[in-house]
């Protein structure tokens, strides 16, 4: 395992209309980890995930991806990512949308079934996406992003609103990829989600309020769980 | 530009097309229908079908590719496929490119129906090769295809798209010649139907059919005058499209 991180943000600033957006916010993303980012909705996750991914336009500090700054021409078929809303074509079938962004990655049609395999939807890669239910249309957009095996994965909120059954099997999907190398950044709003990281940042108002392992963050707030861990360590930051 | 990219594009949006099969039946009949109604209008008042029926063959693919890629285009950037399209080796022209060819070959498919009907049942007087006339009108589509990409940067819901086609495309009817000759109108509005795409487009398709030539493939120099400026309005208004894609967005 090389020391160079996968991601490397630091001292990054990014303002959405009169809104700061993200304060000043510094942390890696090691190689083989599947990092979560929690925090309640609206603080920041989303605009901090795009910032790594480099579509998204920052005010200052700096984001380097894999040594490249964010968004470079040589991260593009490097870095997966997926938004909240899954951005697949809803007129497709899964299989035609998988086999689409295939071709733009350059990718073999073997990684096609592959992908729609990593996230149980080989029974329904026929069916065209708008017949699906939301959670098996975010699992078509999640299946893109794993064309061609990135270094880099980028997940905003990839398991709200499904069955606690495919939560559980998806994290373990992330675990896998980690274990191979992978590095995996992904963020949820459900706090119970975080003990299932290895690494977690922990996101308020646009600031990080912790960067730990989950043993760590609950053994150094003395917390029963992530989300107690997390009022006390805004409590605590009320008070400074 | 990478072609793989741009056709994967292409096919993509063919693809999409072929599973949408009202659209497909309304691309491929409607111009046909409004060309027989138009004919049955001026049965019994003489020649006007073919005064008018060219003009009408310049209009529908630039007006009906002009709707189909705004409203297409639109949902492209609000679904965030553009956006993840673009965090991919995906180039501009590869985006702009693979949706041009593509409503390219629709209009190609669309404006032959049209034509041959014109020609040979609705019995349309052509001095000009029929075949012309659907080149100029694959131009013509190409045409309203940049116009389409270009605007839709300009809307933020398929409401407001679809708005601009009164806005920018009926003001180019009005001025395309097709009410009052463009040499009759006052001097201002003439000056404006002179930089107008779809004056060139009109223009190209009465030359092919009121005149003909020994030389040039049997078509009038001028017709190929009037394509010349028809591609050039493409490639201008493409690129200004292609200014309007980011990859990094606030």
């Amino acid at each position: 395992m090389s020391n160079t991180p996968v991601v490397d943000v630091r001292n990054l600033v990014v303002d959405r209309g009169r809104t700061r957006a993200v304060r000043d916010v510094s942390f890696v993303v090691p190689e083989g980890q599947v990092m979560g980012l929690l925090g309640p909705s609206g603080c920041g996750k989303s605009t901090l995930m795009r910032a790594v991914v480099g579509v998204q336009i920052v005010t200052s500090g700096s984001v380097t991806v894999l040594g490249l700054p964010a968004g470079s021409a040589g991260l593009r078929d490097r870095v997966g990512y997926v938004t909240q809303a899954p951005s697949v074509y809803d007129d497709l079938t899964v299989a035609e949308n998988l086999k689409f962004y295939a071709r733009v990655l350059g990718v073999s049609s073997a990684e096609v079934e592959r992908c729609v395999g990593a996230v149980d939807l080989t029974a329904h890669s026929d069916k065209v996406v708008n017949q699906l239910s939301g959670g098996q249309r975010s699992r078509v957009s999640l299946a893109v992003a794993l064309l061609g095996e990135p270094d880099l994965l980028v997940l905003d909120e990839p398991t709200v609103g499904l069955d606690p059954v495919l939560r559980r099997d998806l994290w373990a999907l992330f675990h896998r990829l980690a274990e191979q190398g992978t590095a995996v950044f992904v963020s949820s709003h459900v706090m119970d989600e975080a003990e299932r990281c290895d690494r977690l940042l922990l996101m308020r108002e646009g600031e990080i309020l912790a960067d730990d392992s989950p043993d760590e963050l609950l053994a150094r707030t003395g917390a029963d769980d992530v989300e107690d861990a997390f009022l006390m360590l805004v409590e605590k930051g009320a008070v400074a | 530009m990478t072609p793989r990219i741009l056709g994967a594009v292409a096919a993509r949006v063919l693809n999409q097309l072929r599973h949408d099969h009202r659209t497909m039946a309304m691309l491929l009949l409607v111009p046909m229908l409004l060309m027989t109604l138009l004919w049955w209008m001026f049965q019994d008042v003489g020649t006007v079908f073919d005064r008018f029926g060219p003009a009408m063959l310049a209009m529908f693919p630039f007006i009906i590719m002009f709707l189909v890629t705004s409203v297409t285009t639109l949902r492209e950037r609000s679904s965030g496929t553009l956006e993840r399209l673009l965090a991919m080796p995906t180039g501009k022209v590869d985006f702009l490119g693979g949706y041009a060819v593509a409503f390219g070959v629709v209009a190609a498919v669309q404006s032959a129906l049209a034509v041959a009907l014109c020609v040979w049942v609705l019995d349309l007087d052509l001095a000009g090769p029929a075949w012309m006339l659907t080149v100029v009108a694959v131009g013509d589509a190409l045409l309203g295809t940049a116009l389409g990409l270009f605007v839709s940067a300009f809307a933020r819901t398929e409401f407001q798209a679809v708005q601009f086609m009164p806005a920018v495309v009926i003001p180019q009817i009005l001025l395309c010649g097709l009410f009052v000759p463009r040499d009759q109108l006052p001097r201002v509005l003439e000056v404006v139907s002179d930089v107008l795409p779809l004056s060139y487009a009109v223009d190209a398709m009465n030359n092919v059919a009121a005149t003909a030539s020994d030389a040039f493939a049997g078509v009038d120099p001028e017709v190929w005058t009037d394509l010349v400026v028809i591609g050039g309005f493409v490639l201008g208004l493409l690129l200004l499209g292609a200014a309007t894609l980011r990859r990094r967005t606030a």
